[in-house]
């Protein structure tokens, strides 16, 4: 067995400098790293570019790290919730790119599974095909889109074993699978590290091949954004 | 003329058995609470789930299981949980049966806009380009209208588009349309509105032939 597990955030996170391009996974704040943006705020690392589908709110996610205007770039699909991100980038302080969701996850699994660039339908004909190359395949036309390259990837997972295998619950998944193993170093985060062997193999959603460094995570909030509940009859 | 409940109604008789349904955020999550239960449809949503249920009880909330609205939901038996690259896989691969989605703007050409309002806001395009250049049946839910009594059923769209040519059918606050070669043909009026009405609230070209029937919700 090779052995994944770091002792704390501040052991996983050794080597994160100014300027790189991080992935972080999560939907809106479901399944986000909530101990490496914490780190990261900690550290005070500025000038960086995210990979991220969205960008948090004002007070959580990465609102915290845009909030300390540590970011410089963000690639995302979906901005909304977030007032400062939005007064950051009509002012333009932040760069922003915004990618189509499907688009977003194949390109972070695409530098994962070691292609340099795919054709997708994605976006042909509007502005985020602008610059790109163009193909017709079977009589219809697709964007090439490029494997995303990043420093590190920050992931959040279930639960993980020494060995850096990973299970995710619920939506809580999402792109976090997908960034693992696409950037230099993958760091995992997990709510319950356990010894190698208690995880069934069947079950893993992830090896940990594609793992560098895992961590037991503390103090999870894992706020929910949206409430919404029915009333029992 | 329709309010929101009485689109998603409208919409719900488009969902047929054995459906693997994508429901956009807005009018199209309220699809779901008017899809007769004596079919089998299972709701997937992009963030990473087949086989949506209703929102929780009070007191089960579970900040690990959300729909793309980033909304608290439960899952139904039968559900699955899966990762963004395969969610997509399953809307680029075409086996999702239906998507409905909202919009800024439709054109009589099928073009959909409604991701961007240049200098206003940009919230991004989430999945919304991923699903219209994928999903062979396409649905939108709109107003007939913007909020400044402007038409949203144009003969181009002004806003970015989301994508190109994909729009097949509109479902309206007024109409039922189809999107043809010869522009926006007029299928059904709602309760109440002429065709009148909705020539009037329709940039875009409208074909209205013969006796356009009501309705049944």
């Amino acid at each position: 067995m090779i052995k994944k597990t770091v002792e704390d955030v501040t052991s996983a996170l050794e080597g994160v400098k100014d300027g790189m391009t991080f992935m972080l996974g999560g939907f809106g704040l479901c399944g986000i790293p909530e101990n490496a943006i914490a780190e990261l705020v900690r550290l005070m690392v500025t000038d960086i570019t995210c990979i991220s589908n969205n960008a948090g709110v004002d007070d959580f996610g990465l609102g915290l790290l845009l909030k300390k205007h540590q970011i410089r770039k963000m690639v995302s699909s979906y901005v909304g919730e977030n007032d400062e991100f939005e007064r950051q980038m009509l002012s333009g302080e932040l760069e922003v790119e915004l990618t189509p969701q499907g688009t977003l996850a194949e390109k972070c699994r695409a530098a994962q599974a070691g292609f340099p660039a795919f054709y997708t339908p994605a976006g042909y004909g509007t502005e985020v095909a602008e610059g790109k190359e163009i193909r017709e395949f079977n009589g219809k036309m697709y964007v090439l889109e490029h494997a995303y390259k990043a420093d590190f990837a920050f992931v959040k997972a279930w639960k993980g074993d020494e060995a850096g295998n990973l299970i995710f619950k619920g939506t809580a998944r999402n792109f976090n699978p997908c960034m693992c193993g696409a950037a230099k170093i993958t760091v995992v985060e997990v709510e319950q590290l356990v010894p190698a062997g208690e995880l069934n193999p069947n079950e893993i959603h992830v090896p940990g091949i594609f793992v560098q460094r895992i961590f037991q995570g503390t103090n999870y909030e894992k706020r929910i954004e949206q409430r919404t509940v029915r009333k029992r009859d | 003329m329709l309010d929101k409940n009485g689109i998603a109604k409208r919409i719900a008789k488009e969902v047929k058995d054995g459906y693997y349904v994508n429901l956009g955020i807005g009018i199209p999550t309220l699809v779901a609470n008017f899809v007769r239960d004596d079919i089998s449809v299972e709701f997937q949503s992009e963030n990473g789930v087949l086989g949506m249920g209703p929102f929780p009880f009070e007191g089960e909330e579970d900040a690990d299981i959300i729909n793309a609205g980033k909304q608290t939901i439960t899952t139904l038996p039968g559900a699955s949980f899966f990762d963004s690259a395969t969610s997509f896989g399953m809307i680029r691969g075409k086996h999702v049966d239906l998507t409905i989605l909202g919009a800024m703007e439709v054109a009589e050409n099928g073009d959909i806009a409604n991701w961007k309002i240049p200098g206003k806001m940009v919230k991004g395009m989430g999945g919304a380009m991923d699903l219209v250049a994928s999903a062979e049946n396409i649905i939108v839910a709109m107003m007939h209208t913007n909020r400044a009594g402007a038409s949203k059923l144009l003969k181009r769209c002004s806003l970015p588009l989301t994508g190109v040519g994909c729009v097949k059918k509109i479902v309206t606050n007024l109409a039922v349309l189809e999107v043809t070669p010869d522009g926006f043909l007029l299928l059904e009026r709602a309760p109440g509105v002429s065709v009148e009405e909705i020539e009037k609230a329709t940039e875009g070209t409208l074909v209205a032939d013969g006796d356009i029937p009501e309705m049944a919700i």
